[in-house]
C-alpha cells in the first residue's frame, strides 16, 4: 500500500511532520512490506488536517483526517495489513468528502495529489505536456497568446485584467531583454491559495511561466515571494533545480531555440508591494513604492525593460489551456469570467480551506454547500471578500454569482479569493477598523491621499470603537473614504476604502448603534460591553471564578455567581469557562 | 541614532563579496545580515553602505520600509502573532491581551530577561487553525488566552533552565 502524507504548510502546523517521522521509523525498523511512504501537498481540507491518504494496490483511495502522531501505529498496521478496520475511526466521512467532490479543480488539480518535490510525478500527470506541444509543434507566440485570449482568462491576483491583453503589449513592446514576473507576494490576510500552488504543485507554476516567457520572448523569469513562506521557497528552489537538470529550464529548452532561466527573489514583508509597480521597486532593492503609470510595465518594468506580471493562480491556469484548449476553459463561468476561481474559506466557517468552483457558482454554494454553513450551527452575518481591498457581503446577497462584475456591483471584489466567513458575534464595525489599521499600517506613504487619509478614517474608527463616535462621523468616513478612492495613487489606495463602504452600506445601523447609544450590538466592542452573570442560568459550578485573572467573580459554591465590573478586564474567560451560557455579553 | 554597537563585522564579508556589486541586492544583502546577526545593528548597515557605495539614508530607508527588518535584537523566542483575518474574526485580540497580561510586553517589545519577543505580523497562512500563533518556526494554532498562556509558561521554563 501507499502512504502519502499531506505536507502543506498547514497541515504541518497540524502535526503531519511527527505523523511521517513515525511512519518512516515504523518503516525503517520494519524493513520492507509492501508499503510505500511518501508526501503530497495540501489538497484544500484544512479543517481535516493532518491528512493521510492510504492508497491500496487497485489504486483505490482510503482517506484518513485528523491523524495525529499517536495513530501513526494504527495507519501503519492499516497499510501492512491492508485491513482498514485498524483505521475505521479515522477514515473520511462521506459529508466530509463532498468538500471536494463538489469542486472543479484546474489551477489545484495537483494539489494534495502529486509529490511536490519530484517531477516524476508531475511528468506522470501530463506534466510539461504543454510547453512541449508548443516548442514540438511548432505554435507561434501569437498561436498561443491567442488560446489564453480564448478562454478568457483574466488576472487572478484581484485586478481581473486580461492576461492575453497584458501578454500581447509585452510581446509587442520593443526591446531584446524582457522579463517575466511572478507575483507570489501573497499579502491579503486570508488568502493562501497562491502558498498551496508553490508548496503542492510548483512544477505548474514553473510550466505556466514558460510558456508566458514563450509567447511574449522573454528569457528570464523571476518569482516574487513572500518571506512567510520559507516552504514554498524551498520547494519551487528544488522544482527549479529538477526542471533545469531535465532541460525544461536553460538554454534551447527541449532542443528549440528558446532559452529561458528562473529565479527565485523572497520579499521582505510589504502588503504594498502586490501592486506591480511596487513589486518591480522592491525587486531592484528599493522601498516597494508604486511607480506612476504610464509608462505601464509591459512597455518600462523591471530596469525599465518590457515587464509582464501575472500572480501564481494565473499562471497555473496555463499550461491546462494549452493542454485542453482554450474552449474548453471558456466553456467554464459567466460572459464575462471564465473558467474556476480558487478562495480561501475561513472565520467562522463549519469546513474551512482552499475551495475551486467554476466562475457562476453562488456565494451561498460555496459557504454552505461546500463550506458547510457557519460553525456550531449559529447564523451567518456577511463574508468579507478581497481583503483589505474588498468588502463584506450580507446575507441578503448571498445569491450572488462569482463573477468579477457581480461581486463588484455588491462593494466587494473578486480579489485574490480571501472568503472571510462571519457570524453575529462580528462586530461589522470592528471589523472595517481592523482592515483600515491594517491599510494604513502598510501605506507606503508615497501619496498624500492615502497616506493621510487611511490615518484620519481610522481615527474616527477608532473613536466609534471606543465608544466616542460624534454625530456626523459616518459622513465623515464616506467623504474619506470617496477623497481617497479618487486621490491615491495605486490600487492599495484606491481600493483601501472598500470595506468601510460595504460595511456602512449593509451594516448602517451598527455604526448607528456605536455612535448614537454607545452599543456594541455584536458584543466585541470592549469598551462598550459589559459582563454579567444570568442568576437563573447560574448553577454555582465556579468555573467562571476559577478562570477569572482578576478574581472579579464572587459567589458560593452552588449559589449564582457575580460580576463587579470594576474590576472586570473584559478577557471573556469566564463566557469561555461556562457550560451553561450563563455569562452574558451586554 | 547613537551608535554603541560593535559587530563582527567579517561576518557578513562573504554576503558582501558575493552582492556588492550586484545591481539590486540590498534587499538580499540586509535579509543575510539579518540571518548572521539576528536583526540589523547599525554598524552593519554603515559598512554595507561603504561596501555597495549607497548613501546610509537609502539603506535604513529600506531597512525601516519592510517588516521583516528589525533594528533590535530580539529574545530567545520570537513569538509572531498572526494578526489576519480569520485570526481576527476568531480572537487574536484576546491572545495578544493575554501575552500582554503574561510577559508585560506589548507588540515590538522585549521582555527584560531577553527570553521573549512578542510581534504582530501578517497572515501566517494558516487561517483554519486560527488563531495561530509562530514562535522559533512552530506553529500552535487552535489559541485560547488560557492556551497561550500556557505555552508561554513552558517555554520560559525551558528557556530558563538552559539559559
Amino acid at each position: 500500500m501507499r502512504v502519502v502524507v499531506g505536507e502543506g504548510s498547514c497541515g504541518l502546523a497540524a502535526g503531519a511532520g511527527a505523523v511521517y517521522n513515525r511512519l518512516q521509523e515504523l518503516l525503517e525498523q520494519d524493513g520492507q512490506n509492501g508499503v510505500e511512504l511518501g508526501i503530497t501537498g495540501c489538497n484544500g481540507m484544512c479543517f481535516l488536517e493532518p491528512i493521510v491518504d492510504l492508497y491500496d494496490d487497485q489504486g483505490a483511495l482510503h482517506r484518513l483526517v485528523k491523524v495525529q502522531e499517536k495513530d501513526a501505529d494504527k495507519v501503519y498496521a492499516a497499510a501492512t495489513s491492508g485491513d482498514l478496520s485498524h483505521v475505521s475511526k479515522l477514515l473520511i466521512s462521506d459529508e466530509d468528502a463532498e468538500f471536494l467532490d463538489k469542486q472543479t479543480r484546474i489551477a489545484l488539480r495537483h494539489c494534495g495529489v502529486i509529490d511536490p518535490e519530484n517531477i516524476e510525478d508531475y511528468l506522470a500527470h501530463g506534466g510539461y505536456k504543454a510547453i512541449t506541444k508548443i516548442l514540438t509543434t511548432g505554435m507561434s507566440q501569437e498561436d498561443v497568446i491567442q488560446q489564453i485570449d480564448i478562454a478568457g482568462l483574466r488576472g487572478r491576483g484581484g485586478a481581473g485584467f486580461p492576461t492575453a491583453f497584458k501578454w500581447r503589449a509585452a510581446r509587442d513592446a520593443q526591446g531584446d531583454e524582457k522579463y517575466l514576473i511572478c507575483n507570489a507576494d501573497e499579502g491579503d490576510p486570508g488568502a493562501f491559495m497562491d502558498r498551496a500552488v508553490i508548496e503542492g504543485d510548483p512544477h505548474n507554476l514553473i510550466e505556466g511561466m514558460l510558456i508566458g516567457a514563450y509567447s511574449m520572448g522573454a528569457s528570464e523569469g523571476i518569482v516574487y515571494v513572500r518571506a512567510e513562506y520559507p516552504l514554498a521557497i524551498v520547494r519551487l528552489r528544488k522544482a527549479i533545480k529538477e526542471a533545469t537538470e531535465r532541460g525544461y529550464l536553460g538554454n534551447n529548452i527541449l532542443g528549440s531555440d528558446f532559452s529561458c532561466t528562473l529565479r527565485i527573489k523572497a520579499g521582505a514583508g510589504a502588503f504594498v508591494c502586490g501592486e506591480e509597480t511596487a513589486l518591480i521597486e522592491s525587486l531592484e532593492g528599493k522601498r516597494g513604492m508604486p511607480r506612476l503609470k504610464p509608462p505601464f510595465p509591459a512597455q518600462a518594468g523591471y530596469w525599465l525593460k518590457p515587464s509582464n506580471i501575472n500572480n501564481v493562480e494565473t499562471y497555473a491556469n496555463v499550461s491546462w489551456i494549452i493542454n485542453h484548449g482554450g474552449e474548453a476553459f471558456a466553456a467554464m463561468g459567466t460572459k464575462d469570467s471564465k473558467g474556476t476561481k480558487v478562495f480561501a474559506l475561513s472565520g467562522k466557517i463549519a469546513r474551512g480551506g482552499l475551495v475551486e468552483v467554476p466562475m457562476g457558482t453562488t456565494l451561498r454554494d460555496v459557504i454552505f454547500g461546500i463550506g458547510g454553513g457557519i460553525r456550531d450551527g449559529k447564523e451567518f452575518k456577511a463574508v468579507q471578500l478581497g481583503g483589505p481591498s474588498g468588502g463584506c457581503v450580507p446575507a441578503s446577497k448571498l445569491d450572488t454569482v462569482i463573477d468579477y462584475n457581480e461581486l463588484a456591483a455588491t462593494g466587494a471584489i473578486m480579489g485574490s479569493g480571501g472568503m472571510v466567513v462571519m457570524d453575529k458575534s462580528t462586530c461589522m464595525v470592528g471589523m472595517a477598523r481592523f482592515f483600515l489599521d491594517f491599510t494604513a499600517k502598510e501605506s507606503c506613504g508615497k501619496c498624500v491621499h492615502c497616506r493621510l487619509g487611511t490615518k484620519r478614517m481610522l481615527e474616527v474608527l477608532n473613536r466609534i470603537v471606543d465608544g466616542k463616535g460624534e454625530e456626523g462621523d459616518i459622513q465623515k468616513l464616506e467623504e474619506l473614504c470617496y477623497a481617497i478612492k479618487d486621490g491615491a495613487l495605486c490600487g492599495l489606495g484606491q481600493t483601501a476604502p472598500n470595506p468601510v463602504l460595504t460595511t456602512i452600506r449593509y451594516f448602517r445601523d451598527e455604526f448607528e448603534a456605536h455612535i448614537d447609544d454607545h452599543r456594541c450590538p455584536a458584543g466585541e466592542c470592549r469598551e462598550l460591553i459589559t459582563y454579567s452573570i444570568d442568576k437563573d442560568a447560574c448553577v454555582g459550578c465556579t468555573s467562571c471564578a476559577r478562570q477569572c485573572p482578576v478574581q472579579a467573580i464572587t459567589g458560593e459554591r452552588r449559589n449564582p455567581h457575580e460580576i463587579d465590573p470594576t474590576l472586570c478586564i473584559k478577557c471573556g474567560n469566564c463566557k469561555t469557562a461556562c457550560r451553561f451560557g450563563a455569562v452574558l455579553v451586554k | 541614532m547613537p551608535n554603541k554597537e560593535q559587530s563582527d563585522l567579517s561576518l557578513i564579508e562573504q554576503t558582501l563579496d558575493t552582492y556588492a556589486d550586484v545591481p539590486g541586492s540590498l534587499i538580499a544583502i540586509l535579509q543575510e545580515t539579518q540571518e548572521t546577526y539576528g536583526y540589523l545593528p547599525m554598524d552593519a548597515m554603515e559598512y554595507i553602505a561603504k561596501r555597495t557605495k549607497t548613501p546610509i539614508a537609502t539603506i535604513v530607508g529600506v531597512a525601516t520600509f519592510y517588516a521583516q527588518f528589525r533594528l533590535k535584537p530580539v529574545g530567545k523566542y520570537l513569538i509572531m502573532l498572526c494578526q489576519g483575518t480569520a485570526c481576527h474574526v476568531n480572537g487574536s485580540e484576546l491572545i495578544s491581551a493575554a501575552i500582554t497580561d503574561e510577559l508585560g510586553i506589548e507588540d515590538g517589545q522585549t521582555t527584560a530577561d531577553g527570553l521573549f519577543s512578542l510581534k504582530h505580523v501578517a497572515c501566517l497562512g494558516c487561517c483554519s487553525l486560527s488563531p495561530v500563533m509562530m514562535i522559533n518556526g512552530v506553529t500552535y494554532g487552535s489559541l485560547t488566552p488560557d492556551k497561550a498562556k500556557k505555552v508561554i509558561r513552558s517555554l520560559a521554563k525551558e528557556g530558563g533552565e538552559s539559559a
